[in-house]
């Protein structure tokens, strides 16, 4: 039996941890991933062009600027009119519980990880006070984000129809529609897994099988909880979807990708 | 057979250090066993909390190379080979000796909420599925490893203003209750402190149970406090419904 | 340096249950509920007590899946599987008022598994005649003891936990209060009290194989015989057929009955479903004692697995099924053991379960013999008779423990206020202080080992004479190194060394009166198997066994059953069907 150096139990501090695996690499990637998201969407937003290529008959809108309020309304605000409608995804994000655990962690270091230490003397303030207590908004997010869905939703299909030659719309098919429609489908499985959608759905009866009406809202609520059990996954997938959709959209517009038409 | 060593946290109140023991280790065998062989040949004093040994009554809890774990469920072939293993005791708890602490405020805690209460008009006809989200609460074995892991415990040492995840899960479990009559939102939103919680998640990662803490219990009890005080249309809805 | 003190605290109540498990806290309700002021208290913390072991369910004729049940037939299978040496008044009242003790846990916030109709579900087990345990998937035990628990300490019983009993106290003849200590701090404290109430469950840690925690150390049957009290059936061990025996570190770990249950077969290792020769009409599912006798007879003919057991294989189920149904077992082998029984047998042996013999205790009361001492729960005997069926534990637990609970609240209701006996204090403290600092002291860890291997060996699942009165003179042996048990280095505050040469007192009581009526029992019948007697025989078959002090002598004699006039017809009904 042999002594070992001290190592106060009590220490605090930022990094502190008996963990000896990479603990540190998740938050790591998830602040990799989101700052790059969150550089360039604002860039893309920012610009205010090459959001819709409709070359060879196509008809293809960013998401970052669905819906298309210029064509719509016919205005044109001073700023890129991408703003007027991005700030309902970001409240939505921002304000959703999976995202909250991600950017505490990653970028809050409330906790960096489990069991390891945070930097010292902090007022801890949880989700009580200003700004945070604002998280309690989120169901009025995910109603809005319901709008936008509704749009995405018209987007894509719109996406499904090519301008001939003679100028009457035909059905077809090109990598930019399955990227929409790739777009479309996560989000739609992002938004419908979110947690308030779950309570509000169901989560917030005590008995499903009093009512006929409770019973139908027992299997949307199964439903909803099956989407809800990957809601991370989704939260990525989607976040992934909604940028490469405007990438690929912006190539296309900027003459650097080209579309290809499938059927 | 192998020998492996450990470094097992001993001391007390007034302060302690690792301990190194060579232990050998068998096929098969967990945390716990170990600390039982060293009690048996090195250290027959060696303070350690367990009961079943199984995984079903949460005594033996503690940090496993940093970690929360039940030692009677890590097993040393799951922890990386031939490294050392360290032990030492739940750090969120006043510490007793050596492994043990005490936890005794969790028992305080559970003296403050209200307890189960039937409705007057209850039937105590409850079908299955009204029933699977309270059993999924009610399978928590109290090992209090996700009091030990939440920062707001761990680190923040908020335990005047929070009852911590267990307690969530508990108050969830009485809310959801078919046959429950009791409000218990009020409670939930200021003296349990639910709003001190930022869903990280770390109580859900620990659970020897799998008990979905955050998704299941905590997220659903705030969007219930949500619905009482932060929902305005909310608000109208009921002054409608409950209009004369 | 260890502190030596003797000095010690004192709390006043007017009952003081000893034990926190199904029973205990039963108890304590019932005390509390009628106005007693009440104490708890419990070796480990609340809510961690053995009971949260128990898996398959409640025993109750609630007759919600099988609507010809009733409580005589369910009085009929508790004395059929306890061969008829139960005490026919505990059979009656636990299977009388197992059903209202069941709702009553709804009502408290229990939530069992439903049937369709939306009522308390329950499943079918060995020896039942019809579908009768109500249940929590395989976790019912955990649901009973959290129910009462929240009951309990909302009620205003004062709970005090970490806390061991050392001896009960008496004043005159009566029982006036106990001696303990603090395992957090190592003090001692005095608890005066107008009865006791004890509920301290098992003694398996006589055993080396075990399914029972480290609590199991038969303090309650000690503490009792020592105060004069009479133990009942202490020859009834029940092996458990299926333990796990691999790997080491969780040799004796239950594998649940609904295994079997759920259409398990057992296997040796020639592939041969070997209950075939046992017991060919009822096969997997016959009665515990009939299983375990006939895997360890495998084994030891050579016919076991690699790891000295049997094969149990329930993969033929399918995946689905059993992750549904079995739960917590599928998860206990993938993570202990590295099997998944989803596709390979698990390898199991006997394991030490459940003790059916305990302090003898009047049916309606829970009255032992000493004046203001109760009892309830797996520390007395008298219910399951000589072999016990799943599902009955729990149900005593509920039952006799309101029985007890109201037993004791009564008798303190009408009882003076007893004197402490200081002489009988310093006595207590003076034992556990004197464990410290004794020079070449005996190993307790050690001495528990060679007690466990003597029992296992000797005192096992067959016994015949030679081997019994052998291992009476190893205990006698192990007696006299017990009294030079002691530890060597440490101090009082949570001293596991210190703990243990205290428990092995009680077990080496309780090993000794489980031996001296093996001895005596000159049959063989339910969990009891003399090689050398291995018939039924009609004398012994009539009467129980008692252990009980007899001036520092252990004394063991027959008494009758005791029967209940008016149920005749009804044994003699089953007895008679049985024949056909």
């Amino acid at each position: 039996m042999t002594q070992t150096e001290l190592t106060a139990a009590a220490d605090r501090g930022l990094g502190v941890t008996a963990r000896r695996d990479v603990w540190w690499l998740q938050p790591l990637l998830i602040f990799i991933g989101l700052t790059t998201f969150g550089v360039y969407a604002i860039w893309a937003a920012w610009q205010g062009n090459h959001y819709l290529y409709v070359g060879h008959g196509a008809y293809y809108l960013s998401p970052f600027y669905s819906p298309d309020l210029q064509a719509i309304f016919g205005f044109h605000p001073p700023f890129s009119f991408a703003f007027l409608v991005l700030w309902i995804p970001l409240g939505f994000r921002a304000s959703c519980y999976y995202y909250r655990k991600a950017y505490y962690r990653s970028y809050m270091l409330d906790p960096p990880a489990c069991a390891v230490g945070e930097p010292k003397n902090r007022c801890y303030q949880g989700e009580r006070k200003f700004p945070f207590i604002l998280q309690n908004i989120h169901r009025y997010f995910f109603y809005l984000a319901l709008l936008l869905l509704a749009s995405l939703w018209y987007d894509a299909i719109r996406a499904l129809f090519f301008r001939g030659p003679t100028g009457g719309l035909q059905l077809g098919l090109g990598v930019g529609t399955l990227v929409l429609f790739f777009n479309v489908i996560t989000l739609t499985a992002f938004t419908f897994g979110c947690n308030s959608c779950r309570h509000l759905i169901g989560g917030q009866l005590n008995c499903f099988s009093c009512s006929c009406t409770t019973r139908t809202r027992y299997k949307l609520w199964r439903g909803v909880s099956v989407l809800n059990l990957k809601h991370m996954e989704w939260a990525w997938v989607s976040l992934f979807a909604v940028g490469f959709a405007d990438l690929y959209i912006r190539l296309c517009a900027m003459g650097i990708w080209h579309d290809v038409r499938l059927w | 057979m192998s020998s492996r060593v450990f470094k097992v946290w001993r001391g007390d109140k007034s302060g302690g250090r690792f301990v190194d023991y060579q232990v050998q280790a068998e096929e098969g065998m967990v945390v716990l066993d170990a600390i039982h062989q060293i009690q048996r040949t090195q250290a027959p004093d060696l303070a350690c909390r367990w009961n079943c040994k199984a995984a079903k009554c949460g005594s033996c809890g503690a940090e496993v190379n940093g970690k929360p774990r039940l030692m009677c469920k890590t097993r040393l072939d799951a922890l990386p080979p031939g490294d050392v293993v360290s032990v030492s005791p739940m750090r969120s708890f006043p510490l007793i000796r050596d492994l043990v602490t005490d936890v005794s405020w969790n028992f305080q805690v559970n003296q403050k909420i209200p307890p189960f209460t039937p409705r007057p008009d209850a039937t105590w006809i409850m079908q299955q599925e009204d029933v699977d989200r309270v059993q999924e609460f009610r399978k928590c074995i109290e090992c209090f490893l996700c009091q030990n892991v939440c920062h707001v415990l761990r680190e923040h040492d908020l335990k005047q203003h929070f009852f911590g995840p267990r307690f969530f899960v508990r108050i969830a479990s009485l809310q959801m209750h078919p046959m429950d009559g009791l409000d218990r939102m009020a409670l939930l939103k200021d003296q349990a402190g639910l709003g001190l919680c930022n869903v990280t998640k770390c109580c859900t990662e620990v659970c020897p149970e799998e008990i979905h803490i955050t998704d299941n219990a905590i997220i659903p009890m705030k969007e219930r406090v949500v619905d009482r005080y932060y929902d305005p249309l909310a608000w109208l809805w009921r002054k409608i419904r409950h209009a004369p | 340096m260890t502190d030596t003190s003797c000095k010690y605290e004192t709390h006043e109540h007017d009952v003081i249950v000893i034990g926190a498990g199904g029973a205990g806290l039963r108890a304590a309700i019932e005390c509390s509920a009628q106005g007693a002021r009440t104490a708890l208290i419990c070796k480990s913390l609340l809510g961690k007590a053995h009971t949260v072991m128990a898996e398959g369910g409640i025993a109750a004729a609630l007759a919600h899946m099988d609507g010809q049940d009733n409580w005589q037939t369910h009085f009929q299978d508790t004395l059929y599987g306890g061969k008829y040496l139960n005490n026919w008044r505990m059979a009656q009242l636990h299977a009388q008022e197992a059903p209202e003790r069941v709702r009553e846990l709804e009502r408290w916030g229990a939530v069992f598994d439903r049937t369709p109709d939306g009522k308390i579900m329950q499943r079918a087990f060995g020896g039942h005649t019809w579908r009768r345990l109500a249940h929590v998937g395989d976790r019912t035990g955990l649901e009973l003891i959290r129910t009462l628990q929240d009951k309990g300490v909302h009620q205003g019983i004062d709970v005090f936990m970490e806390c061991t009993i050392t001896r009960l106290l008496k004043d005159g003849q009566r029982v006036c209060g106990a001696f303990g200590y603090w395992r957090q701090t190592g003090r001692f404290v005095v608890f005066q009290a107008k009865a006791v109430v004890l509920a301290t469950g098992g003694i398996g840690k006589c055993f080396k194989i075990t399914s029972n925690s480290w609590e199991s150390t038969g303090d309650g049957h000690a503490l009792a015989y020592q105060a004069g009290a009479q133990l009942v059936d202490m020859e009834f061990m029940q092996f458990h057929p299926t333990g796990m025996v691999w790997p080491p570190g969780v040799m004796g770990l239950l594998v649940t009955e609904a295994v079997r249950g759920e259409g398990g077969l057992l296997c040796n290792n020639q592939g041969q479903r070997f209950m075939e020769k046992y017991d060919p009409k009822r096969m997997e599912l016959s009665t515990r004692d009939v299983v375990a006798r006939a895997i360890y007879t495998e084994v030891k003919e050579g016919r076991g697995s690699p790891h000295g057991g049997c094969f149990l294989d329930i993969s033929h189920r399918g995946a689905e099924t059993i992750k549904r149904k079995l739960p917590s077992m599928y998860h206990q082998f993938k993570e202990l053991a590295d099997v998944d029984i989803t596709k390979e047998p698990m390898e199991v042996g006997p394991t030490a379960h459940y003790t059916m013999g305990g302090i003898k205790v009047d049916a309606d009361t829970g009255a032992s013999g000493v004046p203001g001492l109760y009892a309830a729960g797996e520390c007395t005997g008298g219910v399951n008779g000589a072999n016990r069926l799943g599902g009955n534990s729990l149900s005593d637990l509920i039952v006799f423990g309101q029985r007890a609970g109201a037993g004791a609240a009564a008798y303190a209701s009408q009882a003076a206020a007893p004197r402490l006996d200081q002489e009988q204090v310093e006595a207590a403290a003076r034992e556990m202080t004197s464990y410290f600092g004794r020079p070449s002291a005996e190993d307790p860890y050690r001495l528990h080992l060679d007690l466990q291997n003597t029992m296992q060996n000797l005192v096992g699942i067959f016994r015949e004479e030679k081997d019994l009165t052998t291992a009476l003179a190893r205990l006698e042996e192990l007696k006299q190194r017990a009294a030079k048990v002691g530890v060597v280095e440490g101090q009082r505050i949570y001293n596991p060394g210190w703990h243990l040469c205290r428990d092995l007192a009680n077990m080496l009581i309780c090993a000794e009166a489980i031996t001296r009526a093996a001895l005596w029992r000159k049959e063989s019948r339910g969990a009891h198997s003399r090689l050398d007697f291995p018939q039924y025989d009609d004398y012994f078959g009539e009467h129980n066994l008692l252990v009980q002090n007899d001036g520092g002598v252990m004394k063991v004699e027959p008494c009758p059953v005791v029967k209940v006039p008016e149920l005749i017809p009804l044994v003699e009904q089953r007895k008679a069907r049985e024949k056909k």
